[in-house]
């Protein structure tokens, strides 16, 4: 294990579960990657990699209220499942939280992650308890249940698992917030695994509302069966270096697949979204549409990977990806990715960045609109084409919400 | 002493005096000396060849970006607006009718001009506009120009046809109601039932307190809309006044017999 790797994880313990010993075993193999890595090319992991951090279950009760926005909803605080904070009813989902030696049963489980990912196989190694959400066949949930991730205090690592199981022919929604409470320089490291069964809907709605001296890395491994619909919308709206990996295999015919991402940022901040379709079979489709404002000093990444395997026909891929620059000093790395090995295929890509149009400002501005207010329209109209694609009012409204807060937006 | 009426007549909204103006970048003169007097209950025609300095006119006055003021003056009702930016301007009661209204995607329509309304009157410290009071508003001054109601809650001028753009624009002149009204080509390209509409809506708005600025081409307009003086602008700057009749001999003869 290199040494920089050994002294990142230096202070925490291996569960003596096989699973978790299997997972850190591997570590020995591991390194960060540098930007010469293509898949990291553009985002330097040189801060996070020297913080010193440790584990720490806290067990202050804490005031969530103004992040709750469903009436199911489970708290998880520096990686610990706090059920005292949490409120479901188990007759809509059913959850678990589980060790890993229970989990290790599931047949789909850790089955598709990239072992040689060193933030996967950390996550693997070193979380607490598995969130198990399994949503039985032919359930149609009318209401999401949400997951509240804390950061709270300074220098810790929280590592946090997620598993999925959507039914056949069922229906539901998991809206998972990142927040923080008075913390700093910490790191959470997410993973999400989700099998999506034939005709099965599932969206996942993600806030992501971190510290700026905190990073935060998520990996979203995803399957899809036949017939299924899943859409994935990502919301970046604070954080000093937060890394999206959101990797989808569609493995079933007559699928769709959605993936939207609305990114504001305004001082340093570096968010990276990482998105991969895997188009296995034929008759597909799949959307993507990413948007980011960036201002300060903040850089954005994105990059879009799509493929489409041989034999893979009828497929339509759409990706988009529009930027704004509000500063001299911001910038974005955008790059699409496809590769396609069918023939009968239909692939389109578009990328746009720069910065608002000075025409609109002025044209505002004659009809009695300040400067500012005309740039925070236009802005909040260029972001919100995607806002008002997430399909669940309370999550835009919460989002809408946090832009006041965070970005001084107001509606 | 005056009686009422006339201390009205003889108020003057708009004043631009001796206006030399030269596009930023280039250093190239536009405005060469231009004096131009409007009273409230006034409509002006501006007329004028192509690269005479009629648009570059709106944009000073508006206080477009892009454009140095190197000689003169603009009063505004007796205030200074040189200084003024282009929405402190607007909030003093100027208004533009763009010549290429510009498409604003993702931005509806009612809900720019009510951050437009209540931001000019919390600048003249009025009471802000009820939602209900307002649709009231759009419904009254979107018929007076004959715009469909949806388009008003519509993306700005997003997908709009020439003579929708407009009327649009008089419907936000009827929703903002200005002191000063610059309507910059309104007039073109459009067929004749919209040319009538549109200025059918601007006559329902002009009256005594405020006063109109048509800047055309072509004398159809004032066919509709009757000015009280036609200005003939050349070279940047105001080489002839008269009346409505100036319009059709500029019609007749073109504009190379004043030189």
């Amino acid at each position: 294990m290199s040494e920089k790797l050994n002294n990142f994880i230096k202070n925490l313990d291996v569960s003596p579960a096989h699973f978790q010993q299997k997972a850190a075993e591997r570590l020995g193999d591991l390194d960060f990657p540098t930007t010469k890595d293509e898949y990291w090319k553009y985002t330097r992991l040189g801060k996070l990699t020297k913080l010193e951090l440790s584990k720490n279950a806290d067990p202050d009760r804490l005031n969530l209220t103004k992040h709750i926005i469903s009436n199911d909803y489970l708290v998880v605080v520096n990686g610990f499942i706090r059920e005292d904070l949490s409120q479901y009813s188990k007759l809509d989902f059913e959850i678990d939280f589980l060790g890993s030696d229970r989990m290790a049963e599931e047949a789909f489980f850790d089955k598709s992650l990239n072992k040689k990912d060193v933030f996967a196989s950390m996550n693997s190694a070193f979380f607490e308890k598995v969130i198990s959400i399994k949503i039985g066949a032919s359930k149609i949930n009318e209401g999401p249940l949400q997951i509240i991730y804390v950061s709270k205090g300074e220098h810790i690592i929280s590592n946090t698992r997620l598993f999925i199981e959507a039914g056949k022919s069922s229906q539901s929604e998991i809206i998972q917030t990142y927040i923080t409470k008075e913390s700093t320089n910490s790191f959470t490291n997410h993973v999400t695994e989700a099998y999506v069964a034939e005709n099965a809907h599932l969206r996942i709605n993600k806030a992501q509302l971190e510290d700026d001296s905190n990073a935060l890395i998520s990996t979203e491994q995803i399957h899809q069966e036949a017939n299924s619909v899943f859409k994935i919308n990502t919301v970046t709206l604070s954080g000093g270096l937060v890394r999206n990996n959101i990797n989808i295999a569609v493995a079933g015919q007559n699928c769709e697949t959605h993936m939207n991402g609305a990114i504001v940022t305004k001082k340093n901040e570096l968010i990276d979204n990482h998105t991969f379709v895997d188009h296995q079979v034929s008759n597909c489709v799949s959307h993507e549409n990413y948007k980011y404002v960036l201002g300060g000093k903040s850089t954005g990444v994105f990059n879009g990977r799509v493929v489409v395997q041989k034999d893979a026909q009828i497929i339509n891929a759409y990706q988009k990806n529009g930027n704004i620059l509000l500063s001299d000093h911001a910038k974005i790395n955008s790059k699409p990715e496809l590769e396609i090995y069918a023939d009968d295929v239909k692939c389109s890509h578009g990328s746009t960045t720069g910065q608002l149009d000075d025409e609109a400002i002025f044209y505002l501005q004659a009809r009695g609109i300040s400067k500012d207010n005309a740039k925070k329209l236009l802005v909040r109209a260029f972001i919100g084409e995607v806002i008002e694609s997430f399909e669940n009012e309370h999550f835009e409204e919460y989002i809408n919400k946090q832009l006041e807060l965070i970005h001084g937006w107001n509606n | 002493m005056l009686d009422k009426e006339e201390i009205r007549m003889s108020r003057t909204l708009l004043d631009i005096k001796n206006l030399h103006a030269e596009i930023e970048e280039e250093g190239k003169a536009i405005l060469k000396g231009l004096n131009l007097s409007v009273k409230a209950g006034e409509v002006h025609a501006i007329m004028g060849p192509n690269g005479a300095g009629k648009s570059t006119l709106a944009s000073v006055v508006s206080g477009k970006d892009g454009y140095e003021i190197t000689e003169g003056s603009i009063e505004m009702d007796g205030a200074d607006i040189l200084e003024l930016d282009p929405d402190e301007r607007a909030k003093e009661g100027l208004f533009l009718a763009f010549q290429y209204p510009v498409e604003i995607p993702g931005v509806s329509n009612i809900n720019f001009l009510r951050t437009a309304l209540n931001e000019i009157k919390e600048y003249r410290q009025e009471e802000q506009i009820s939602a209900k009071d307002f649709m009231a508003m759009v419904r009254e001054k979107s018929a007076l120009v004959d715009l469909d109601p949806k388009l008003a809650s519509r993306s700005v001028n997003e997908g709009f046809s020439g003579g929708e753009k407009k009327r649009n624009e008089i419907f936000q002149m009827a929703m903002l109601e200005p002191k000063v009204a610059i309507l910059d080509e309104t007039d073109s390209g459009l067929d004749i039932d919209a040319l009538r509409i549109v200025a059918a809506g601007v006559n329902k708005l002009k009256n005594e307190n405020n006063a109109v600025i048509l800047i055309t081409h072509y004398q159809r307009l004032l066919d509709y809309i009757v000015p009280d003086f036609v200005h003939v602008l050349a070279d940047g700057q105001i080489v002839k006044t008269g009346d409505k009749s100036l319009a059709l001999e500029l019609e007749e003869k073109g504009y190379d017999w004043l030189n």
